[in-house]
């Protein structure tokens, strides 16, 4: 086909001699450098937060020196975001199937309430009371998962009515009771496992700081080489589509808010290991600072793009500008104003990245 | 609407005029109780103090609360509800002390008594009485007792103050510079936190007066000095996550931590000596005296008198401690668990 034009059999193909013999193709314009920029971006969606990362880090560093610029202050702000990053996790999943949770931070508070309360009220082992954690997480996500794949309602509507129903339920079984740091030292250390310290040099990483690395490397990788993560994109990208082309769609997106239940059922042992007590008040605002990790994070609230990753990167964005700020010693508003403008300024990027592809 | 419906309203609104047509005399006494929140162990034990009374004294009480600490339309709202029920009196415990006052007048000119709860309203005189902790001797008794403990070397001290949040509401204000003059630090402005120059400070930062924010303000707050060794606390949830951020570097045996509020986890941890010294203050006489100041103005019209010397009503503070310092006033923590709520 590709070989030219050749001398015709028959007559009435002689004017094809004349016409055009190229392959049908799109009009591939030489790309600009900002084309070729907004091709990479969109390929690979984590480097916009890793570059902004990077920068601020680089900006704090050269403002405040070695203070900000330390193996120890580095490894805090690990430990300041692992809380976030874990719930982050949870909440990406839900992100990619066009969904959203705002329930996470009351489910994480739950089961660490219920990991507290089961030892301490009825005298369960630790290892049990965890477990029992765990299932309250997942039980709260099936709930989730079974209302917005089965019946149909919308992912907004139905977490924002769990997040009621889960803080009120966390609140009324706990009694507002805080489970004080020295009694679980003493009867349940099993609870603080996650606070345990692990040091090189000036470096201090919790073993919280590591189940988060790993768990987001571990979902990043199932989320790019398994059909099941494959399966959420295509969800979170049509629906109709996944459905045609043979995905199971209500069985994935169940999945997925069970997943996202027992990540934060993981998250609120962590969160024991990190503020040392079971407190019912912790973690008011992990939905609305997960849901900003994953926004800086590069990931599309229409579902489907992004990756797990830049959540990492936008959650450590986060705890770059709240360290780096403190240290400035300005007031905290600061960090909260400029956080805003990262969050609508990630939404902006995202909106031009996406002209790619049309 | 159609017939059976109209005739039924129609009904239920001649019952409730007949209702409201009966004598005041043969009504009981109703009253509200508006808190910040319904999960603070504080609140919870507010509202129980004001229960029993209220119970005891043949009072009916509604309650009220916001969502989170700062929900000023919650609040709002709940007060439109008691003037709108003819509720006798009111016993508030603020959210926003300045925004909550054109709502307060409304009720006070439809005849209710206001009474402030813990947290004065701004100015003072917008409620009809306040029943709460004097904050600032709460403060000035944990930092010269702070000051005591130290000894000469309080005059090289490094202070970190781990405050509420950052709208500086008048409790935190008053707690911080309280604590500042108990310590010998020079306030300056008395109403404003962050205009002292002693050396000795070395930051503020907000804790949101829980655990995970007294963490992470501990933690930046030692990123900026780490010799600190005295920490003020804007309560004791907020100094044991302080605690646990010293833990973490192994500062937890030489530093001071000092706060208020007294509930019984925190007195325990004044007991383990996680806490230093706490400021013990008493949530359900608050309630408890503002039911019974409602109950007498409803009968007779009398408002409740201030302390003397105060442009309030003053329930009390104690400074709690195993480790009495000369010259403070304490008691030890067998008596403040026996005093504590929560």
């Amino acid at each position: 086909m590709a070989q030219g034009p050749t001398q015709p059999d028959r007559e009435f193909e002689n004017v094809l001699t004349k016409s055009a013999t190229e392959v049908a193709s799109f009009d591939r314009q030489e790309k600009t450098l900002l084309g070729r920029l907004q091709h990479m971006l969109h390929s690979s969606p984590a480097l916009v937060p890793l570059i902004v990362l990077l920068m601020s880090l680089a900006i704090f560093g050269l403002l405040l020196g070695s203070r900000f610029f330390s193996p120890f202050s580095m490894t805090l702000i690990l430990q300041q975001v692992a809380i976030v990053g874990i719930v982050g996790a949870a909440q990406s999943l839900v992100i990619l199937t066009a969904g959203i949770d705002l329930s996470v931070g009351a489910i994480m508070v739950l089961s660490s309430v219920v990991m507290g309360q089961f030892t301490f009220r009825y005298g369960l082992p630790p290892s049990l009371a965890v477990l029992c954690g765990f299932a309250v997480g997942a039980a709260v996500g099936f709930i989730n998962g079974f209302l917005i794949a089965r019946i149909k309602l919308p992912p907004f509507i139905v977490t924002l009515g769990m997040w009621q129903i889960v803080l009120a339920t966390n609140f009324l079984y706990s009694r507002n009771e805080t489970i004080r740091s020295q009694d679980l030292e003493a009867q349940a250390p099993l609870l603080q496992v996650f606070g345990t310290q692990i040091r090189f040099g000036g470096a201090v990483f919790t073993l919280g700081v590591i189940v988060m690395v790993v768990l987001v490397l571990v979902l990043s990788y199932v989320l790019k080489h398994t059909a099941w993560g494959r399966h959420v994109y295509a969800i979170g990208d049509d629906p109709e589509a996944a459905q045609l082309a043979g995905i199971e769609v209500e069985k994935t997106l169940i999945s997925v808010y069970v997943l996202g239940g027992l990540i934060c059922a993981l998250a609120g042992w962590v969160l024991i290991g990190r503020i040392g007590s079971v407190s019912p008040t912790a973690g008011q605002f992990a939905n609305i600072e997960s849901i900003t990790a994953v926004v800086i994070g590069g990931i599309s609230l229409f579902g489907g793009r992004g990756s797990i990753l830049g959540m990492l990167f936008g959650a450590l964005i986060v705890g770059v500008f709240g360290l780096g700020l403190r240290l400035m010693g300005t007031d905290p508003q600061w960090t909260y104003l400029l956080i805003g403008v990262l969050i609508i300024a990630a939404v902006a990027v995202d909106q031009w990245i996406r002209k790619v592809a049309g | 609407m159609n017939q059976t419906t109209l005739k039924a309203g129609l009904l239920a609104a001649a019952a409730i005029a007949a209702l409201s047509a009966q004598p005041a005399a043969a009504q009981a006494v109703s009253a509200c109780l508006i808190t910040k929140t319904d999960t603070n162990p504080f609140f919870v034990k507010m509202k129980e103090g004001a229960q029993a009374k209220a119970a005891e004294l043949g009072i009916e009480l509604k309650s009220y609360a916001g969502r989170i600490d700062g929900d000023t339309e919650s609040q709002v709202q709940a007060v439109e509800t008691c003037i709108a029920d003819g509720a006798k009196g009111i016993l508030i415990a603020a959210s926003d002390t300045v925004g909550i006052v054109p709502v307060i007048q409304q009720a006070r000119d439809a005849g209710l008594l206001v009474v402030a709860l813990d947290t004065p309203l701004e100015p003072i005189d917008s409620a009809d009485a306040t029943f709460a902790t004097d904050n600032f001797l709460a403060g000035e008794l944990i930092g010269k007792w702070a000051a005591a403990q130290l000894g000469d070397a309080a005059a090289d001290a490094r202070i970190a103050f781990l405050n509420l949040n950052p709208s500086s509401p008048s409790v935190d204000v008053l707690r911080n510079q309280g604590f500042m003059t108990g310590f010998g630090i020079d306030v300056k402005d008395v109403d404003v936190i962050g205009d002292e120059d002693d050396p000795r400070i070395v930051g503020h930062d907000v804790t949101n007066g829980n655990e995970e924010g007294g963490r992470t303000a501990m933690e930046n707050l030692l990123q900026q000095d780490p010799t600190i060794n005295v920490v003020h606390t804007i309560n004791e949830p907020a100094a044991a996550g302080a605690y646990e951020a010293l833990k973490a570097v192994g500062r937890e045996g030489d530093v001071l931590i000092v706060s208020v509020d007294g509930g019984c986890p925190g007195i325990l941890n004044v007991k383990d000596g996680v806490i230093g010294a706490t400021s013990q203050q008493y949530p359900l006489l608050m309630a408890s005296l503002g039911i019974e100041a409602i109950a007498k103005f409803a009968a007779d019209g009398t408002l409740p008198a201030v302390t003397e010397g105060k442009n309030f009503t003053d329930t009390g503070v104690a400074l709690v401690t195993d480790k009495p310092a000369e010259g403070v006033e304490s008691i030890d923590t067998a008596k403040g668990t026996e005093l504590c709520w929560g």
